[in-house]
């Protein structure tokens, strides 16, 4: 009905002023890309290049120096309930025992509803995070890392915000964990029209994940490079998800980014005049696997590219 | 045994040993024919202004605390009435000084602006010792209890602004990011946020605050007169009573244990861990 983009990102800068004073560190520097209505986008770049910053402006906990970020039309100034966040450190209130950590959130999103309800609604999000018989009642430091950042993923899930913003939300968790909780991730966002950005360190967790893929080059003076679209059809299954024809080159594609594109795109020189409005470059490294782009691979990446051939004649045969 | 139990029991032994040595050390109190004619002629004043020995201590509690609340005219009351009058004037001058240390810490701890402004008043007025105020208490005031009540108010408001102010301005950011996600109203997030999340800093305050109120108490009684614990000692001293002196003494003490055990108790009860 509405084809405008959910989240529109305008030039957006952030700046930390120096403790010198002299020279002002620039994280990212017009950073521009939208993120459509029911999309789930990662985004991908090496530590410190500025990607919680970013999360952080789209939350409205923090301003940026300049640029807007546009979501339903209208600039996001300031926080609210229709963008849930996981935090990068879980940010549980530390007095309130698992269940009332998310009673905290569904309340004050629900304002409404009684007691029971709110109670019910709560607990069954923990419940689909694996928490419950017991763990509920505990508070935050009785729980694992694991179980705290589950808690945290249960009271942004729970408020049923349009926008999900998930800063490494499964980067405390043990394999089997993380796949039970992307599964959910994925069928929590599949049966609503929620949009989901979110923070990863994890390839092959992005490939199996995303529409779409954002890479950060290195800061500071980051900005987002690439935008590299995930032609792989849903549902995604875990064990089958690498069999897939374009599983190889976007997971190559990525890799290569992080390896050694990520450094070349820096914008250090302060004087050449800012690029404004630039979208990322959008690439599909899963269609057309033409002769010029299977020659610029890099070579760690061979073995992969191999296995990928001998699947296709596989398949072809 | 566990070790608290060894330490009960270690404790008592101590206190019976003390007391042992204490009892011992006091020359009992001679009879009137052995006095001499100069002890005789000081009415037996110098007997009197000795340091009793505990069974005497022990003999006063027990007609002191069996009959607390006896009134024979404004010099002879009950050791339960004085330590009322006493704990009126701290509850009243306490609660008093909460009323307004903690908002105005509430207020100092989140806006640097009132930090800076209040901050140079609140550096000078802190070190005053509360006594220093009574003259001035007294002549605007003009009349003792309410001066008592002041210097109470006035020694307690200190550690409760200071700490109330720390723990609001400490709250970790990342706690009051989930508030603002979650779209509460400042009046909210004051409650539900950073009051808890202070509160174990706070209640440090407020006991800080009651144990100095319950020191300043005696002290103040003794200047003012009239009723509390502290006017108690001071006129059994003039009375060279010093029976009633280590009585009244030993009651202070203990009052002013279970003043401070019931702020733990609450402190116990708002402390979290991170
Ligand atoms: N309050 C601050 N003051 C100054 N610099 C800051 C501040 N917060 C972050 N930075 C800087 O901004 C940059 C980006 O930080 P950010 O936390 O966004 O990184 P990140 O991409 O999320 O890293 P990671 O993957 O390790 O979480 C870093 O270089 C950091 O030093
Ligand atoms: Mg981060």
């Amino acid at each position: 009905m509405n084809n405008t983009p959910l989240l529109q990102i305008q030039n957006l800068t952030r700046k930390y002023p120096s403790p010198e004073g002299d020279q002002e560190l620039i994280v990212f520097e017009n950073a521009n890309f939208n993120i459509e209505r029911g999309e789930f986008v990662c985004i991908i770049g090496h530590s410190g290049c500025g990607k919680s910053t970013i999360l952080n402006v789209l939350a409205g906990l923090d301003d940026a120096s300049s640029g807007v970020v546009i979501m339903d039309n209208t600039e996001v100034k300031g926080p609210s309930l229709d963008r849930g966040v996981v935090f990068q450190n879980y940010s549980l209130l530390p007095w309130l025992s698992a269940l009332n950590n998310v009673i905290f959130g569904v309340r004050a999103r629900f304002p409404d509803w009684s007691r029971k309800q709110v109670k019910e609604h709560s607990y069954k999000y923990l419940k689909m995070v694996g928490l419950g018989d017991g763990a509920e009642q505990r508070n935050p430091s009785q729980l694992s890392g694991g179980m705290r950042q589950r808690v945290s993923i249960a009271r942004a899930f729970a408020i049923q915000p349009k926008l999900l913003l998930l800063d490494e939300p499964f980067g405390a968790l043990d394999a089997l964990t993380r796949g039970t909780i992307q599964d959910e991730l994925i069928r929590v966002w599949s049966d609503t029209d929620q949009t989901v950005f979110m923070i990863t360190h994890d390839v092959d967790e992005a490939i199996l994940l995303a529409d779409r893929i954002l890479l950060m080059s290195n800061g500071p003076y980051a900005t987002i490079a690439e935008s590299v679209v995930i032609d792989i059809p849903r549902p995604r299954k875990r064990a089958e998800i690498i069999h897939h024809d374009a599983y190889y080159p976007i997971r190559n594609h990525l890799v290569d980014f992080l390896t050694t594109r990520s450094k070349n795109t820096h914008q250090m020189d302060p004087s050449t005049p800012p690029v404004l409005n630039q979208q990322p470059l959008t690439v599909r490294p899963g269609i057309v696997p033409d002769a010029l782009h299977l020659n610029t691979l890099p070579t760690v990446s061979n073995k992969f590219t191999k296995n990928r051939l001998t699947a296709l004649t596989g398949t072809e045969s | 045994m566990s070790t608290t139990l060894k330490a009960r029991v270690l404790s008592v032994l101590l206190l019976l040993g003390l007391l042992c040595i204490w009892e011992l050390s006091t020359p009992r109190i001679t009879d009137a024919e052995n006095m001499t004619e100069y002890e005789l002629l000081m009415g037996g004043a110098s007997e009197e202004a000795r340091v009793p020995p505990p069974s005497a201590i022990i003999l006063k509690a027990y007609e002191e605390l069996t009959d607390p609340l006896y009134d024979n005219g404004p010099n002879d009351k009950g050791i339960g009435i004085q330590i009322a009058y006493s704990l009126y004037r701290v509850i009243t001058g306490y609660t008093l000084a909460a009323l307004v240390a903690l908002p105005l810490g509430f207020l100092i701890g989140m806006s640097p602006l009132a930090y800076k402004t209040l901050d140079p008043f609140i550096q000078v007025l802190k070190p005053i010792s509360p006594l220093a105020w009574m003259p001035l208490a007294l002549f605007i005031i003009k009349d003792s209890e309410a001066s008592a009540i002041f210097v109470i108010f006035i020694c307690s408001i200190w550690p409760m602004l200071i700490n109330t102010a720390f723990g609001v301005a400490g709250v970790r950011r990342d706690w009051v990011n989930v508030a603002r996600t979650h779209e509460l109203t400042d009046f909210r997030t004051a409650f539900t946020v950073i009051l808890p999340a202070a509160a174990p800093t706070i209640l440090t305050g407020m006991r800080i605050s009651i144990g100095i109120a319950w020191l300043v108490i005696v002290a103040a009684e003794m200047l003012v007169g009239g009723t509390g614990i502290g006017y108690y000692v001071w006129n059994e001293w003039n009375n060279l009573d010093l029976t009633s002196v280590i009585f009244s003494i030993l009651v202070i003490g203990v009052v002013g244990m279970l003043l401070d055990s019931m702020f733990a108790r609450v402190q116990t009860a708002v402390q979290y861990q991170e």
